[in-house]
């Protein structure tokens, strides 16, 4: 694995028995030794810690900034007040998906957009072949660590190590995809409450060359709480339960907004790169929709087929037994006539239709 | 460390165990295939009555992360399947060697065995080292 990268907590997640992988041309804890059931339980219920500093970071500079972004994100960004940030679809002129992201409006004239790992050098010329002159473009991704806490105890252990600029303001208190500047163990880090589990939580950007304070003193923080360190596994099996797309699996450069149940992420009375695509996938009513699943004898796999009565009626994209549900989940694209909850279809699962229900999504939503 | 590979077993490379009893061979997989497998969440069994080939795959453990074959280690007829390990996979986790057994099989050549690998080969051919031999 000597062509891999690896994250600064690469040797804190040895010391912690990670399971390493190869991931996203990262070498990435896939499990540590507690494994993903368990890690996926403590996020639920407690707590988890994850690294994601593969994750790449693009930051957009300039008087300029917002306005440019919001004609290449498919959400409203010109709308973002500073602390603020939004999900949105990076997205070509077909109308297809290039990749989705979050964008944090940090300063008047600064943003931070969160692009995947597997997707950084493609968004980096996606983006700059795309981008007026006049504004500044940072590609930052080896530079940016990122730690994420996720789980009903996260803003307790964050708040625990973590200091405001504004002396009177908590952690607690920021709101749901707000984002501020912070000390996070002594590290000056952004915080923002953005996730990828379904659970509150935050995400903690800090330089690369300081993320091992930070990590470190969350999980020793954590570790009276139910803290754990969460892997690449649990973090799947959290975000399906939640019915979080994934690049890659839900949407790719062969599925559009629409039909990938992100139309709500697209503002189609403004312009942007792909608006009126998009516009015309919606008119025509898209022939497949995403569905979620239930498996009742055995678990979908990307890539299995889904049958009715037989027939070859579409593909699962995502699958995987649901701790917290505690059930075979799985996301499919279907024809979209049989795209209705109750539905009866299968999947085939080694040459056996098995019986899977279309069922209300999310699989999991936490109780606030 | 003790060891996770009981010496009064035999192995197939495919890491499976098979205790025989008299006719009857108990058929399940290693601590160390369940340790690479991860948390099991489904197992697929064949009925009792159905008749399994040595080295050919009997049925399926699927691990949140993938689903792997399970090969039979000996030849013969399925007496019966493991209904508790179909209801509790994790079973498979925790006791691989005991409540996580899968099969129970009418062995129709205990010739068979001599195929199989003994505890020490077995741990060679996975690289453990540290059990209580100390090879």
């Amino acid at each position: 694995m000597s062509d891999l990268l690896r994250t600064p907590l690469y040797d804190e997640h040895r010391a912690l028995g990670g399971k390493m992988v190869p991931f996203a041309g990262y070498e990435m804890p896939i499990q540590y030794p507690a494994g993903i059931i368990a890690e996926h339980r403590a996020v639920r219920g407690a707590a988890g810690l994850f690294d994601l500093s593969h994750m790449g970071e693009f930051f957009f500079r300039g008087p300029q900034a917002g306005s440019a972004l919001d004609q290449l994100v498919s959400s409203d960004i010109s709308g973002l007040s500073v602390g603020q940030a939004r999900y949105g679809l990076l997205c070509n002129e077909r109308g297809t998906i290039v990749d989705d992201v979050i964008v944090y409006r940090l300063y008047p004239d600064e943003y931070m957009v969160v692009v995947n790992a597997s997707n950084i050098a493609k968004d980096r010329s996606h983006v700059q072949e795309r981008l007026a002159t006049d504004v500044e473009f940072e590609d930052r991704s080896l530079e940016t660590a990122l730690i994420a806490i996720q789980g009903p105890r996260a803003s307790v252990i964050l708040s625990s190590v973590t200091d405001l600029e504004v002396r009177e303001a908590s952690i607690e208190a920021l709101p749901t995809f707000g984002v501020t500047s912070a000390r996070v163990a002594g590290t000056r880090a952004t915080v923002a409450r953005t996730g990828y589990t379904g659970e509150d939580g935050f995400e903690v950007f800090v330089d690369a060359e300081r993320a091992i304070g930070p990590w470190t003193r969350l999980l020793a923080a954590g570790a009276s709480l139910g803290l754990s360190p969460i892997g690449l596994g649990a973090r799947d099996t959290l975000r399906l339960e939640a019915r979080l797309s994934l690049y890659g699996n839900e949407i790719d450069e062969t599925t559009n907004p629409i039909e990938a149940g992100l139309g709500w992420t697209c503002r189609l009375d403004k312009d942007f790169v792909g608006r009126d695509a998009i516009r015309a996938f919606k008119e025509a009513k898209p022939l497949r929709r995403i569905a979620g699943l239930v498996v009742d004898g055995g678990v979908a796999r990307h890539g299995h087929q889904v049958t009715s009565g037989g027939e070859h009626v579409g593909e699962v994209t995502s699958g995987t037994f649901g701790p917290t549900v505690q059930a075979n989940i799985a996301l499919a694209y279907v024809s979209a006539p049989l795209a209705v909850i109750g539905t009866q279809l299968g999947v085939r699962i080694r040459d056996r239709d098995v019986p899977a229900k279309v069922v209300r999504t999310p699989f999991y939503k936490r109780s606030t | 460390m003790t060891s996770t590979i009981p010496d009064e077993l035999r192995y197939s490379k495919e890491h499976e165990w098979v205790r025989l009893d008299g006719d009857t061979a108990t058929i399940g997989i290693t601590h160390f295939a369940q340790e690479q497998l991860g948390d099991v969440v489904f197992v697929e069994l064949p009925e009792k009555g159905a008749s399994v080939r040595q080295f050919s795959s009997f049925g399926v453990v699927e691990s949140v992360k993938a689903a792997s074959d399970v090969y039979a280690p000996l030849s013969g007829e399925v007496v019966e399947r493991n209904v508790k390990v179909i209801e509790s996979p994790e079973l498979v986790n925790s006791a691989p060697y005991a409540d996580g057994w899968l099969l129970k099989v009418r062995v129709a050549d205990k010739g068979e065995l001599n195929t199989l690998l003994s505890a020490t080969d077995y741990r060679a051919h996975i690289g453990e080292s540290g059990g209580s031999g100390g090879d």
